[in-house]
């Protein structure tokens, strides 16, 4: 029985050891503080998913069109609107001083 | 060696709890160091309740009857595979098993999204330890499987039903997809809590959704082959409320898989998402006090226990937290996208959601109905196999048709005259198939005749999707057809690999349509030399035997098979009595057709003293199609899990160019 409650107590000692790991390596950290995206970085992220959105959707359209999957006529009635939301996106990239890649804007064109 | 598995469990409460408080108070604060504290003790108490683990296993291989519950659910005699799944063959067991897969599943969650989801992961922490809590506050304070007892000379055996090889994989595949909801539960909740409502929580949620939904799905289908080969009624799914409540997480958690497409696609949806993402979870709580309070007659419920009311308060807390946190995000929620066309691939979805929510919902008021007419009316009413069968054939047909028609549709809109098209040769395939089989006969079933044309005519869709992708392809690289084949599925796995899903639920649709439809039953009291006749097979009863085996005596009426005069062999079927279980089970006897996918099933029902023997008799054509279902469903959970360099990088670029940076060394 004392074996087994001297296991236990080395179990709670690595345990304790591995939870108080980031204050044992840091006791007295510069900065304590979490980052977290700033009101800018935020709009950032959220026009770069726009980009990414729009180009995946426009990617997408045109292999389903070369697959024959997609009619010229739906295809004609969606690629504009498409096209104008990939532009729209890398326009707001480029307001908030992030522009898209000259890739992404080479698919658009 | 019972201490040493308390107190391995106490050290999980007091992580997840230290987890939980110290996560959630770093995170509201910015605290850094307690983050990160926070999340190694959430990675530690997968390991304390591993050891836990490991001691139970040890306390049964051992035959430790002074632990109570190897007592109550292992013998001497019992072989040693069962002995190990006699691990989860209790409560107490089962709710350990279901602790130590989800401090795995969040251990691993929240070391992989570390770097990728930081900020997420401060908040998921305290999310998934809350969860971890109350599971080991109903082991060490309500349910503990280290209770010890004067031990006895043996122990009282497992019940005959689980002394099955699906007994050993089943559960624990039910439990990986019922668990790993939790993962993307907890991210939901933690863009939610942190306020971070972008996508990100579904990229990186997406894989662990399909691990569980996929582990889910297979962890049914096992269950369905148990009962079809253990149980030894003749069939392989009863609308048993056991089996219901593993259904109804997979049908929200498929809604939520078509779903997330549309919000990745158009930013739509994010309401609604996170409402599916938790109605899986707390479906899948929701299962688990089923099979675990007793509260509902059914087979897989093996003990009743005094857990229900803590179970019961356990998910009103998950749902009035994840209602309220919805709630409260909903300004940040809405989305300016709408809904263009309704001809389109979202709306298609959109669709398949609708019925896919709808059939949950009736399963789950059905399967719920027993405990409210009692609440209400003081008296037990169970509704029956009608109910269920009549809503998904309402649901589930029409689904069955979107899943041809969704994948083909254009995104936003699409015309009339593009979809016929695009639909002329499927639906040429459909109606021919439709043709041929009324001509067969098959339209003595109208569900199954109606279910064998939709199956054809997605079958139809997604060959023709393949060889159209192939030869675009070709045309584009000048590759030879293997090569392009590959490289199309490779290049775009989650397209393709849920093509191969889509197949192997037309595969599962037409084995349950053949095996339920078209099936044929014949039952009658035999002696040596009479014979009995159903779908073109007869069976002569020849002999009687007996023999004692390892921890059971098996009697086995042996029954020689005909078809057209043609002579197959022999089957047998009987009965095992449990010696120490004090227990009798069936044993059926199974021949199955590979070619034609076709079973002759027998029960030997009764064994008379005098050596006859009433059987009942089944030939469930198809029935082995939903058993390959299973292996093309894994193929193809597998294609689209299978990690997509082109798409890591994208991401890692996105997340570095919006400036999100390291805050600690990563190894803390």
């Amino acid at each position: 029985m004392s074996l087994w409650i001297l296991l236990a107590a080395a179990l709670a000692v690595a345990i304790v050891v591995v939870v108080a790991l980031p204050f044992l390596r840091e006791p007295a950290p510069v900065s304590d503080t979490l980052h977290e995206l700033d009101p800018a970085e935020r709009r950032l992220l959220e026009a770069e998913e726009a980009r990414d959105r729009a180009l995946a959707a426009l990617q997408e359209l045109e292999a389903d069109h070369r697959a024959k999957r997609i009619s010229d006529e739906d295809y004609r009635a969606v690629v504009g609107s498409l096209r104008r939301d990939a532009a729209e996106a890398l326009r707001a990239l480029d307001r908030l001083g992030r522009g898209g890649t000259s890739d992404a804007e080479a698919k658009i064109d | 060696m019972a201490e040493f598995g308390r107190a391995a469990l106490l050290l999980t409460f007091g992580l997840a709890a230290y987890a939980l408080v110290g996560g959630g108070y770093a995170a509201w604060r910015g605290r850094r160091r307690l983050a990160h504290s926070a999340r190694n003790a959430l990675i530690a108490s997968f390991f304390s309740t591993l050891v836990a683990a490991l001691v139970l296993v040890a306390g049964f291989l051992r035959d430790d009857f002074s632990l109570a519950y190897v007592a109550g659910h292992s013998s001497r005699a019992l072989p040693t595979p069962y002995k190990l799944s006699a691990f989860w063959g209790g409560q107490e067991g089962s709710l350990l098993l279901w602790l130590l897969v989800l401090t795995g599943y969040s251990a691993l969650a929240v070391w992989l999204a570390r770097k990728r989801a930081r900020d997420l992961v401060v908040w998921v922490t305290p999310v998934l330890a809350g969860i971890a809590l109350g599971f080991t506050w109903l082991l060490v304070a309500v349910s503990s499987p280290f209770d010890v007892i004067a031990a006895p000379a043996d122990g009282s055996g497992l019940n005959p039903s689980l002394q099955n090889p699906y007994m050993v994989v089943h559960p624990v595949a039910l439990y990986l997809g019922y668990v790993g909801l939790a993962v993307p539960f907890a991210f939901a909740m933690g863009a939610l809590l942190s306020g971070r409502t972008d996508e990100r929580w579904i990229v990186a949620t997406r894989r662990w959704t399909i691990v569980a939904w996929t582990a889910l799905g297979i962890g049914q289908l096992l269950g369905a082959h148990w009962a079809y080969v253990e149980v030894g009624w003749g069939g392989y799914y009863a609308w048993d409320p056991v089996e219901n409540a593993a259904l109804m997480p997979w049908l929200a958690a498929t809604a939520f898989l078509h779903s997330v497409m549309i919000q990745e696609k158009r930013g739509m949806l994010r309401v609604w998402n996170v409402t599916l993402v938790s109605l899986a979870f707390c479906l899948s709580l929701f299962g688990t006090f089923l099979t675990r309070s007793g509260v509902v007659t059914s087979i897989h419920s093996f003990t009743k226990s005094s857990i229900g009311p803590w179970f019961l308060g356990f998910i009103v807390v998950a749902v009035v937290f994840a209602v309220g946190m919805i709630w409260l995000r909903l300004p940040q929620l809405r989305t300016t996208a709408k809904l263009e066309s309704l001809v389109s691939r979202e709306a298609a979805f959109l669709y398949n959601n609708l019925l896919l929510v709808a059939l949950c919902l009736t399963i789950l008021w059905g399967t719920a109905w027993p405990m409210v007419s009692e609440a209400v009316r003081g008296e037990t009413m169970v509704v029956g196999r009608p109910y269920f069968d009549f809503f998904l054939r309402i649901f589930g047909l029409p689904l069955l048709l979107l899943m041809g028609i969704g994948p083909l549709v254009a995104w936003r809109r699409a015309s009339l005259r593009g979809l016929t098209r695009t639909f002329a040769w499927p639906a040429a395939v459909a109606l021919a198939t439709g043709v041929v089989l009324i001509a067969l006969g098959a339209g003595s079933s109208t569900p199954g005749l109606v279910a064998y044309t939709f199956s054809a005519f997605v079958l139809a869709t997604i060959v023709h999707e393949f060889a159209r992708g192939t030869s675009a392809r070709r045309a584009l690289t000048g590759e030879p057809v293997p090569t392009a084949f590959g490289r199309l599925i490779g290049r775009n796995r989650r397209r393709y690999g849920g093509y191969v899903v889509h197949a192997s639920i037309v595969l599962l649709a037409i084995g349950i349509a053949g095996s339920s439809a078209y099936d044929s039953v014949t039952e009658g009291r035999l002696t040596r030399g009479q014979s009995l006749s159903v779908g073109g097979y007869t069976l002569t009863y020849r002999s009687l035997g007996e023999r004692e085996a390892a921890n059971a005596t098996e009697v086995r009426a042996l029954l020689d098979v005909r078809r057209g005069g043609k002579d197959l062999g022999t089957i047998q079927a009987g009965k095992n009595a449990y010696s120490v279980e004090q227990q009798v089970s069936n044993e059926v006897g199974i021949r199955t057709d590979y070619l034609t996918g076709e079973d002759l099933f027998v029960i030997a029902e009764q064994v008379d003293d005098n050596g006859a023997v009433f059987f009942r008799i089944f030939v469930k054509p198809l029935v082995n199609l939903i058993w390959l279902a299973g292996l093309v469903f894994l193929l193809g959970s597998v294609i689209t899990l299978w990690p997509d360099a082109r798409e890591e990088r994208r991401l890692a670029t996105r997340e570095a160019r919006a400036g999100a940076r390291s805050d600690t060394p990563a190894t803390t």
